[in-house]
């Protein structure tokens, strides 16, 4: 039987400004009828390009310059117009990120999955049926209602279930998913990935998967491949690579993945240095050894080939090696932060509320905790939980609700910056989420920080340039930097820049809101060693924001769980994770997929996030609660149950009965074996 | 009015008859609560109510209107999504230059351009967009064809612009990207899930130039000798005649309003974002 889809030695290349760059060169792999396979790989380094290569849509100015590309044995290049639109609509299908733009929101979701049934000749009387049939196969629960809806009225996970119904309902040979999940909460994506899983198993079409995120690879794929600067480098089944990887830069990736059992108190964690070669870049020997710890003069000199041994295939010269290449990381451990017990914001009561009347929208309620001085703590929870409008009380960039009350440093706290003193505001500071639009595109690195310190600080002429200086080289930078502009820098160099601008008025406290999620892994493992080393330096707090339950777990000390504007659960990290904890926690855990692939024993929330202006009685998470009892949850508000000193949580269950992680956090000081330990990617 | 060596006394007389003796508030709200309720005072210099004459200048400005508008919305909607479709290409590059070169011709270079070769030369259309006064409908048409064309010399390009970058926004977006790969047919594409998208955008522009349509043909309307609001406004001006100006221009300003609130509900008909509001 013919291969699914077929790469033989596929080159494409974009042509840019006249001149062709080479993104793909020389991929060869087969992808069985049936089979799930993998390709991983950073930003830039061609996957999606493979991905819109394989179902010819490359973008105008793509070509593909050698080889070719056969889906259930045809060459698609080959292919004419008609047989081509036969190919799409029969045999291979893909589904994108961002499912919002991906359906046409001027028609109803119904009618555009109808036209899948139109092209295969099913009479229009019976599309409403196949259509409400396809629905119901991607676990919508009331496909009639659903049919009738624009885009816009449904949510990222609804929708994203309706692009996969409209890709299957043809029964394709192939379906192509280029990072369906990225961009969802982890819940929701929990949810895509299962219901991708389950059709799988019913429709027996194989998958090319695409994905940043090693970790959801590993739980979806039987193969992986990786891809790096447009070269395969490594291909096997997915226990295998994530076991045994045999190429240098996929042992470096799983490094830099912030592990259980890493955090930032006992080591750093492993980045692979150095920068992806840009597109089209002329380059002798591996293409990787610039970066790579086992690089010598053969791999500088010769390109290694792709040699395939059984089932694996590696691009290097000394694959034996990489076994041998030190996953400890071998970096000094850093002073842990003092955690001692002085409280450098305390907040009780904090409450937000938008609109008035029955528009009212109650977006923190009674939110009330301390924060220590040299701490991180970490705030998790689904979007739509309060943790960025929190985060803006704080800084004062909102007016919290009256009655609300926020001490820094024992004083009370005003609830506008305008109304903060000089001291207030510079000692509270933020970096955020995506460096490309917190930095002005007009301005030089010098620049904003010199506007930055002579605003807040108030430093002039060589006492400026002097702090200028430390500041860039605390984040790692060199004085080469500082005439740069943000469109001249890397986004990891950006977020450097945007952590210096934080520091430069020396804050107590930092709030970090997402500060890794825009970064490829290796980029993001630097940007969290800066982190935690400022931290131990300058006894600076954090409150960390992130949806990367890994990120969090690293860098925190403690952690609050927050749902519907509310704090659920809080405690010392690890404690938190291993449980006792919250059913919400752990729902929350259990939804992330790890890199071991074993993650049967979830616990799935079912329902969607319930609506701000109108909060559930009781305990606010019965709704979606596994473990909710009726006539208890949904009366009354739950107790505060106080676990041990530091950890506590609202829940009606008896503390006997809250679960724990099943998986057994690994003892302290051991080297992780990746086996068997959780990975939160 | 009473000319320069008037007596003052005399004066006096009028001003206190005219009103205009009192204070500017005060004879500003008396105008305006006529005005509301369709007494739009006296012209002072036909000595009789300004109703009639607004009337009559708005009818007529309204047919020159709809002959441009039935004109040029389809020609710069063809323009526009045929350039896009052929985007980068010489059909997308005349297209633009055309369109753009036609843009910036005053309108008062076109017209006379325009007589002079099709009014003068070829003698195919009247130089005079005025007709007899029992002129039937195609007669008023033949009449308003010459007067038409600077308009949509003026419109096209900027409709046209309007009208390819909606399309080639929509082309480029992932939900066509989503209708190809569904296999469907090109003309499917285009017609179900691009032009729908690709049009909203070209909608309020359109609705915001048909006032200009209506109300910015002064020259228009002087060079053909047509008696639309327009002419009644340059008159007006020209003789001091207040009333006339304020009940010209206060027109204007109504339609202008009227003409974005209709685009604002079309816009708002065809949009379901904005039908259905926000998500549930």
């Amino acid at each position: 039987m013919t291969d699914a889809l077929t790469f033989e030695n596929l080159g494409v290349a974009y042509r840019v400004k006249g001149r062709s760059q080479q993104v793909l060169y020389g991929i060869d792999l087969q992808i069985a009828r049936g089979e799930a396979y993998g390709l991983v790989g950073e930003s830039g380094c061609g996957k999606s390009t493979a991905a819109f290569a394989a179902v010819r849509y490359l973008p105008r100015n793509g070509l593909v310059t050698n080889g070719r590309i056969l889906i259930d044995g045809q060459d698609i290049h080959q292919l004419a117009a008609p047989d081509l639109r036969k190919l799409r609509q029969y045999s291979v299908s893909m589904v994108y990120q961002d499912p919002g733009r991906s359906l046409n929101p001027s028609l109803p979701v119904g009618r555009q999955v109808s036209e899948v049934f139109e092209l295969a000749g099913v009479p229009r009387a019976e599309w409403p049926t196949r259509v409400a049939e396809i629905l119901a196969k991607v676990q919508i629960s009331d496909p009639a209602l659903v049919m009738q809806r624009y885009p816009h009225q449904l949510s990222g996970g609804m929708q994203q279930r309706v692009a996969i119904a409209m890709a299957v309902a043809s029964n394709p040979t192939l379906l192509v998913l280029d990072e369906p999940t990225t961009g969802l909460d982890a819940t929701v994506e929990a949810e895509v990935l299962d219901l991708i899983q389950h059709l799988r198993r019913e429709l027996s079409t194989a998958i090319l998967f695409i994905s940043h995120n090693l970790a959801v690879i590993a739980r979806m794929c039987d193969r992986v491949g990786v891809l790096y600067a447009g070269r395969l480098v490594e291909e096997a089944r997915t226990d295998e690579i994530f076991r045994t990887p045999r190429h240098p830069y996929t042992a470096g990736l799983l490094n830099c993945l912030p592990q259980a059992g890493r955090s930032k108190d006992k080591a750093l964690l492993a980045t692979i240095p150095g920068f992806l070669p840009g597109p089209g870049a002329q380059i002798t020997g591996c293409v990787f050894a610039p970066r790579c710890a086992l690089a010598d003069c053969l791999c500088q000199t010769r390109d290694p080939a792709f040699v395939r041994a059984g089932d694996r295939a590696t691009k290097c010269h000394y694959p034996e090696r990489v076994a041998d290449m030190n996953r400890a990381v071998a970096a000094p451990v850093l002073v842990a932060a003092g955690q001692g017990s002085r409280r450098i914001l305390q907040i009780s009561d904090l409450a937000k509320s938008f609109g008035n009347g029955l528009q009212r929208q109650r977006v923190l309620r009674d939110v009330g905790f301390d924060l220590r001085a040299g701490e991180t703590l970490g705030l998790v929870g689904e979007s739509g939980s309060g943790k960025t409008t929190l985060a803006r009380c704080i800084l004062g960039l909102l007016q919290p609700d009256p009655g609300s009350r926020i001490q820094f440093d024992d004083q009370p706290l005003a609830g506008t910056t305008a109304a903060r003193s000089r001291d207030q505001v510079k000692s509270i500071q933020i970096v955020f989420q995506n460096p490309d639009s917190a930095l002005n595109r007009a301005h030089s690195v010098h620049r904003m920080l010199s506007r930055t310190i002579g605003l807040l600080i108030g430093l002039r002429g060589a006492a400026r340039e002097a702090r200028i200086r430390a500041l860039i080289r605390a984040v790692r930078l060199t004085d080469r930097h500082l005439t740069a502009l943000p469109r001249q820098l890397s986004g990891g160099l950006k977020q450097r820049v945007a952590i210096a601008r934080a520091f430069a008025s020396d804050p107590q406290i930092l709030i970090c809101d997402e500060p890794t999620s825009a970064l490829d892994v290796s980029v993001q493992a630097a940007i969290l060693n800066l982190l935690a080393e400022l931290q131990a330096t300058k006894q600076v707090s954090y409150i960390l924001i992130s949806h990367d339950l890994g990120v969090v777990r690293y860098l925190s000390d403690r952690i609050a769980v927050m749902y519907l504007g509310q704090v659920l659960e809080i405690g010392p990290a690890e404690a938190v994770f291993s449980g006792p904890h919250h059913p919400y926690t752990a729902a929350l855990l259990s939804s992330v997929p790890s890199i071991d692939g074993g993650n049967n024993d979830r616990v799935r929330l079912t329902g969607a996030l319930p609506s701000t202006a109108n909060l559930p009685n009781g305990c606010v998470f019965h709704t979606r609660c596994p473990r909710m009892m009726p006539g208890l949850c949904d009366q009354t508000a739950p107790p505060q149950i106080t676990l041990h000193a530091d950890h506590v949580l609202a829940c009606h269950l008896p503390p006997d009965q809250l679960s724990t992680t099943a998986r057994q956090p690994l003892p302290d000081g051991t080297g992780p074996n990746l086996a068997d330990s959780p990975v939160y990617g | 009015m009473l000319g320069p060596f008037a007596d003052p006394k005399a004066v006096e007389t009028l001003n206190h008859q005219m009103g205009t003796d009192r204070p500017v508030l005060v004879q500003y709200a008396d105008w305006m609560s006529g005005f509301l309720t369709g007494d739009m005072g006296q012209s002072y210099a036909y000595r009789s109510p300004v109703a009639p004459f607004l009337g009559t200048a708005l009818l007529n400005s309204s047919k020159l209107a709809a002959v441009a508008f039935i004109l040029v919305v389809p020609l710069g909607i063809f323009g526009g999504v045929i350039a896009a479709l052929y985007r980068g290409r010489p059909t997308d590059r005349i297209l633009s230059v055309v369109g753009i070169s036609a843009t910036v011709v005053p309108e008062f270079v076109s017209g006379i351009v325009l007589i002079l070769i099709f009014g003068v030369w070829l003698r195919w259309f009247p130089i005079s967009a005025t007709w007899s006064a029992n002129a039937g409908f195609w007669n008023q048409l033949y009449h308003l064809i010459l007067p038409s064309v600077p308009l949509v010399l003026i419109l096209f390009g900027y409709i046209a612009r309007m009208a390819r970058a909606g399309m080639i926004e929509a082309l480029d977006a992932d939900y066509t990207r989503t209708a190809v790969l569904k296999g469907l047919t090109y003309p499917q594409v285009i017609w179900r899930h691009v032009l729908r998208n690709a049009l909203l955008p070209t909608i309020s522009v359109i609705a915001t130039q048909t006032v200009y349509l209506i109300g910015g043909l002064v020259v228009i309307e002087i060079l053909f000798h047509y008696q639309g609001i327009g002419s009644l406004i340059y008159i007006a001006a020209k003789k001091k005649d207040f009333p006339m100006l304020q009940a010209g221009v206060m027109a204007i300003g109504a339609l202008f309003a009227v003409a974005t609130l209709l685009a604002d509900l079309l816009y708002a008909r065809l949009n379901p974002r904005i039908r259905f509001g926000g998500r549930e």
